[in-house]
């Protein structure tokens, strides 16, 4: 691509042709306010009218965000003409906005808020009638309150791009259009994946998590035993929420908030990742000793099983029984840990710190639901952190309490990125079928960003293809040769969002508005910068493989017996509806 | 049927067709032809019941081989339908009902007398009149570029095309390059006709000049206009060449495909399309290697559900594909990127209809018409407060005065003229002062509206202004898609604050807000919707300031439209006591006084009425019912 010779109010400037004017301004050191892009600068929409700037010789105003620079182009942002029109655009919006910013769980990360203060919009500049809202609470992943939507369509882009199933799209016309899912159902009442990855891209609190701090929050009131499991992705990013840069590993100052807030133990997900390999492995090798259905599916993804439940039942042989770590965690808190402690299951609370807002609605399926009382997920921990007065900067590191539950493996910390899971099974699957350590730890073919990855193993002599996936919209290939049966693969490994958990949709909000001291390419990157805090982590445990935990031996040994034990199968196993003619509903 | 395989069948085709369809109009064959219209407005007056009717009486009487029947495209002179017309003659009856048809069978085809009582009567003269052409409507219009075969042609039947000379254009255009095709476009003037009248020639040029494996032409037939059907009654009169424009279209910026994109409210229209696109395909002039060349061409018709905004051309092509219909933003340019993501020209069905003209007589003929910078001819949808309501086609450079005096027959009921609206809700109102404005797309710009589709609504002294705004933000807040903020909330607070004032609540400070707001939407909406969508409310400001004055100030609306500003009143000098008003009052709230009516009797128990304005509810049936004239709006 060529460079071009811009002007930007009056100065010089040489860009890259093919950029958007949103784009090339930000280069040279101009923020143009929007609201509607979200992917750098790029927009396919141009519905929000807020970055609009005055080009010499077109006609009228033109959105920065879709307008294309060239050769010659004078720009100018600063005439008083256009800095009238973004705020106007600002004003309109604000007047059909419910602005009851002190109550909305989005302040402090709205970009309406900010983008008003920007572009200087007064309030109350116009006023008149607010389109009929309506309040989704009734899935537990996700709220959706379309008082605050200002209908910038991000999150049916980003729904449509990320699990292609564009469960949401504008329902009315005109004054009464809003974003919902067809015929304004309930997130509940439609196959949503509730992955949370609208939720994300919102810029204001029209879509939020289903807050269940209140439901933690009680179980301290009440006298409970309240346990906390944070999941290896949660550490990746929670130390954003603290001004930190992307890529700061916050495990030790995350535990030492943990233990502040009083938690009765805390504990690592990873434990529980190590135990879904345990017996994740072992189906495999049942699988492929019995000639059993191939290929295997991973089931820690609660997104990707509600896609699975919806959109491709016919796969539901092929997916892992296990449940997700999270929950396994859950179930041995509440069997073994109760039993050894003599405690009444029943006066424990568990909560588990998620990076994700489908946990939300999957420690609620009907299947397992006792195993986990409440999900939070990093963005709500932070908030607890936040109000209790503990300042983050000056917390010590500390470690996990060395209870029963308390080593982990290497390989339990890289299930937070989209792969991990794979290169953990296959660490362990190795070993068992050899006898023998892989040479080489690291499986660096499954790592990586890309959409779908494939990889084959020499395991001694058998070559054992896998595939590694992330986002829906990418698996949908693969479970499609699934179903027909035609897939050339013995496992593969499937996360809903895309990146995997390092990107659910309960992390911290990546929004360059707010992250001054990132680099501009940051919402190319951050996936990339959390995903090196996990792999780094791996590389410095002692014990990088999950039957190497010896918490995890002691576990078999004292309790369940070995992979796939009856009382495994009881503990550690789910199953799944293939007529989910009614959608989730609490 | 037969098929017509290259350009010398159709030559021999065309002749054979010409002198049948000549015959029938010049009764050579001895035989006589009666046309009936099938334009909406008649059909829905029963025409086809009367065409019915004839065609049963001619069986009847044996008159078949002394007289045809058959059906026509629209006459355009709405109020007067349904016609009926008889060749060679040229008789034109009007207003014609079923049960008139044994009459015109009995007195004209079998007498040879003309039916006086159905001819039209000129509003002026009191005249009858007997011949189309000699009726004033008719006489300053040019109705055979846009409107060519309308009322003379069965729309059903192919063959009547032909022979009129269907498809000798596209034949012209296949001996041309592409090139040359686009260059005679450009040199003939051609506007587009759907609002903004941009060069066709140069919209074909840009699509032209981009490399592409598929280009698509695409046909904007989502008349959304309030009281606008030239469209409809352009497809439904002659649906061959608006398909003989689209090919010729194609064949110039090498498309394959073509879609029509027509509102479902049309099905008159869509079913001429689809039997056209038929019988077009079975004579194989649509098809693979049309007439023997290598250009293949098919037309595809998609029906849209009605919203305004898919007449904008980039929400068209979204509703097209599937989507929901929102504009997208430009550029990318259709022309470069549009359906499908593939080049694509967007042409308003009036625009293709002119095309066909553009080659048959050349560039030049076509550019002597109209004036320097507006060439051809107009249709307009004329309505309102005019006496001869319907649908026109004059050359460009017509003055407004001549459309709505000459043309329209003037205001009724002797009213006085206020404004004519054109452009529909995206365009402006014109006043007396622009009366001798000829009229082309510049000078309507100039004068503070636009050509648009060619809607044309008169208004009288009866018609309140802030009203008309009203009404037509109503409308435009109603059609915003939705998608952009400015279209989306402004439009909502322009009608908020509208209603504020014609609910005689509004203040000077409102005024200065709706018009900065006014502004704000026009720079700053994404689509032409939106940026056009305060034009009523500007251009009313502009015009009648004084009153939106009298609504704030004087709290009055002078035209005694708006309800919360007037009240009706019983003038007790034209009183004389009957209580019909007070009997037909709904609110119960006219009572009588103790005052005698003016020259009646004390010893009768009528006496002077009189409203309680607390419970009126401003229905207005005590002056309806009032036979005296004693009740008014003040």
């Amino acid at each position: 691509m060529g460079l071009v010779n811009i002007k930007i109010d009056g100065q010089a400037y040489q860009v890259e042709s093919g950029l958007t004017i949103l784009e090339a301004a930000k280069k040279c050191g101009f923020n143009i306010p929007s609201l509607c892009a979200f992917n750098n600068g790029k927009c396919s929409r141009a519905s929000c009218r807020v970055c609009l700037v005055e080009v010499k010789g077109a006609r009228g105003l033109v959105a920065s965000c879709v307008y294309p620079v060239s050769e010659g182009m004078e720009i100018t942002i600063s005439s008083p003409k256009a800095i009238e029109a973004r705020r106007a655009s600002v004003e309109l919006i604000l007047s059909n906005h419910h602005k009851n910013c002190l109550q909305c769980e989005k302040n402090g990360h709205c970009e309406l808020l900010e983008v008003s203060k920007m572009v200087g919009a007064r309030d109350n500049m116009y006023v008149g009638e607010q389109t009929p809202a309506t309040l989704d609470e009734l899935a537990p992943g996700i709220i959706r309150d379309t008082s605050k939507c200002i209908l910038c369509g991000r999150c049916i882009e980003r729904c449509k791009e990320a699990q292609g199933i564009s469960i949401l799209g504008f329902e009315n016309r005109g004054f009464k259009t809003i974003v919902s899912p067809v015929g304004n159902r309930s997130f509940a009442n439609s196959p949503c994946l509730q992955c949370g990855q609208c939720v994300n891209v919102c810029p204001t609190g029209a879509l939020m998590e289903h807050s269940e701090i209140a439901k933690v929050d009680e179980a301290f009131r009440s006298g409970k035993k309240v346990i906390v499991q944070t999941a290896p992705a949660v550490r990746a990013a929670i130390a954003e929420e603290f001004g930190e840069k992307i890529g700061t590993p916050g495990t030790g100052k995350m535990v030492a908030a943990l233990h502040r807030l009083g938690f009765y133990r805390v504990f690592d997900t990873n434990f529980g990742a190590d135990l879904t390999i345990m017996e994740e492995a072992n189906e495999l090798l049942e699988r492929i000793k019995n000639k059993g259905v191939l290929p295997q599916i991973t089931s820690c993804s609660p997104g990707w099983i509600n896609y699975m439940e919806y959109f491709y039942p016919e796969v539901i042989p092929n997916v892992s029984t296990c449940k997700s770590p999270h929950m396994m965690v859950g179930a041995i808190i509440k069997s073994y840990f109760a039993k050894v402690h003599e405690l009444d299951p029943k006066d424990i609370f568990v909560v588990s710190i998620m990076p994700c807002t489908a946990k939300k609605y999957e420690r609620q399926r009907k299947e397992m639901p006792d195993d986990v009382d409440a999900v939070l997920t990093t963005r709500e921990l932070a908030k607890m952190i936040k109000r209790s007065g503990i300042n983050w900067a000056r917390l010590p590191e500390e470690e996990f309490d060395q209870d029963l539950l308390g080593e982990y493996s290497g390989a339990g910390v890289i299930f937070g990125v989209t792969g991990g899971v794979m290169e953990a099974a296959l660490r362990t699957a190795y070993f068992w079928l050899t006898g023998e350590e892989h040479a080489l730890i690291d499986f660096k073919a499954v790592r990586g960003l890309e959409g779908v990855k494939e990889a084959t193993l020499d395991i001694k002599g058998t070559e054992v293809k896998v595939a590694v996936t992330s986002g829906m919209k990418n698996a949908k290939k693969l479970l499609d040769e699934v179903k027909e049966g035609k897939s050339p693969y013995a496992f593969i490994e499937i996360m809903c969002c895309p990146g995997g958990c390092i990107n659910g949709g309960g992390q911290p909000y990546v929004k360059p508005m707010f992250l001054p001291n990132e680099d501009d390419d940051i919402l190319e990157t951050y996936r990339a910068k959390r995903a090196s805090v996990l792999y780094s982590e791996d590389v410095r445990q002692s014990v990088r493989q999950s039957h190497n935990n010896p918490d995890i031996q002691k576990l078999y040994k004292d309790f369940l017996g070995k992979p796939g034990s009856e009382l495994a199968e009881e503990l550690l196993h789910t199953s799944y509806n293939s007529h989910r003619e009614k959608y989730p509903n609490k | 049927m037969i098929k017509i395989k290259s350009s010398e069948e159709l030559i021999s085709t065309h002749e054979k067709l010409a002198s049948c369809l000549d015959k029938k109009f010049h009764c050579e064959d001895g035989k006589r032809a009666i046309v009936v219209c099938g334009g909406t407005g008649c059909l829905s007056s029963d025409s086809a019941d009367l065409l019915e009717r004839l065609q049963t009486l001619i069986k009847e009487k044996g008159l078949e081989d002394r007289v045809t029947a058959n059906i026509v495209g629209c006459f355009g002179f709405c109020s007067q339908g349904p016609f009926v017309k008889i060749f060679p003659e040229e008789t034109l009856y009007t207003k014609v009902k079923v049960s008139d048809a044994e009459e015109i069978i009995e007195k004209d085809i079998i007498g040879g007398e003309v039916v006086e009582r159905l001819l039209f009567v000129d509003p002026q003269t009191k005249n009858r009149v007997a011949r189309q052409h000699e009726i004033n409507f008719y006489k300053l219009q040019k109705r055979d570029i846009a409107l060519k075969g309308n009322a003379e042609i069965n729309p059903e039947d192919i063959n009547e095309a032909i022979g009129q000379g269907a498809f000798l254009a596209l034949n012209r255009a296949l001996h041309m390059s592409r090139q040359e095709v686009i260059t005679e476009v450009l040199n003939s003037g051609l506007r587009g006709r759907g609002g903004a009248g941009f060069p066709t020639g140069r919209k074909w040029q840009f699509a032209y000049d981009v490399e592409s494996e598929d280009k698509y032409v695409v046909c904007n037939g989502d008349e959304g206009d309030p009281g606008a059907f030239m469209d409809r009654s352009i497809i439904e009169g002659n649906p061959i060449n608006v398909i003989e424009g689209m090919m010729i279209e194609a064949y110039a910026i090498g498309a394959k495909n073509g879609y029509f994109y027509i509102r479902a409210e049309y099905p008159i229209a869509v079913n001429r399309l689809k039997n056209a696109i038929k019988q077009c395909e079975e004579m194989g002039l649509l098809g693979d290697n049309i007439l023997g060349t290598d250009f293949s061409f098919r037309c595809h018709i998609r029906l849209g559900a009605g919203a305004f905004v898919c007449g904008e051309e980039t929400a068209l092509l979204n509703s097209i594909e599937g989507q929901r219909g929102m504009p997208r933003p430009r550029p990318p340019f259709p022309a470069v990127k549009g359906l499908w993501g593939k080049p694509s020209v967007i042409n308003n069905v009036e625009t293709l209809a002119n095309v066909p003209y553009i080659l048959l007589h050349g560039a030049a003929a076509y550019a002597a018409i109209g004036t320097e910078k507006s060439k051809g001819t107009k249709v307009f949808a004329l309505g309102g407060k005019v006496n001869n309501v319907g649908l026109v086609e004059v050359p460009m450079g017509i003055t407004l005065r001549q459309l709505i005096f000459d043309i329209g027959g003037g205001i009724p009921n002797g009213k006085k003229f206020k404004a004519i609206q054109t452009g529909g809700p995206s365009g402006g109102c014109l006043t007396e002062k622009d009366l001798d404005t000829p009229i082309d797309y510049d000078n309507l710009i100039a004068a503070g509206s636009m050509m648009g589709s060619g809607g044309a609504i008169v208004m009288d002294e009866d018609n309140c202004m802030v009203d008309v705004a009203k009404f037509y933000m109503t409308f435009i807040c109603d059609e915003s898609c939705g998608k952009c903020s400015p279209c989306r909330i402004g439009t909502k607070r322009c009608l908020e604050i509208l209603t504020k004032i014609t609910d005689g609540k509004g203040t000077m400070q409102d005024l200065e807000e709706l018009k900065s707001l006014a502004n704000v939407i026009k720079s700053n909406s994404l689509c032409g919707l939106g940026q056009t969508a305060p034009n009523p409310i500007l251009s009313t400001m502009n015009a009648f300031y004084d009153e939106y004055l009298a609504h704030i100030v004087d709290k009055k609306c002078p035209a005694h439209v708006c309800k919360s500003l007037m009240q009706y009143k019983i003038l007790p000098e034209k009183c004389v006591g009957c209580g019909m008003c007070a009997r037909n009052c709904p609110a119960n709230t006219i009572h009588k006084t103790d005052k005698v009516p003016v020259g009646r009797p004390a010893t009768l128990p009528l006496r002077v009425h009189e409203i309680d304005p607390t419970n009126c509810v401003k229905c207005g049936l005590c002056a309806s019912n009032c036979k005296f004239g004693a009740v008014i709006k003040d």
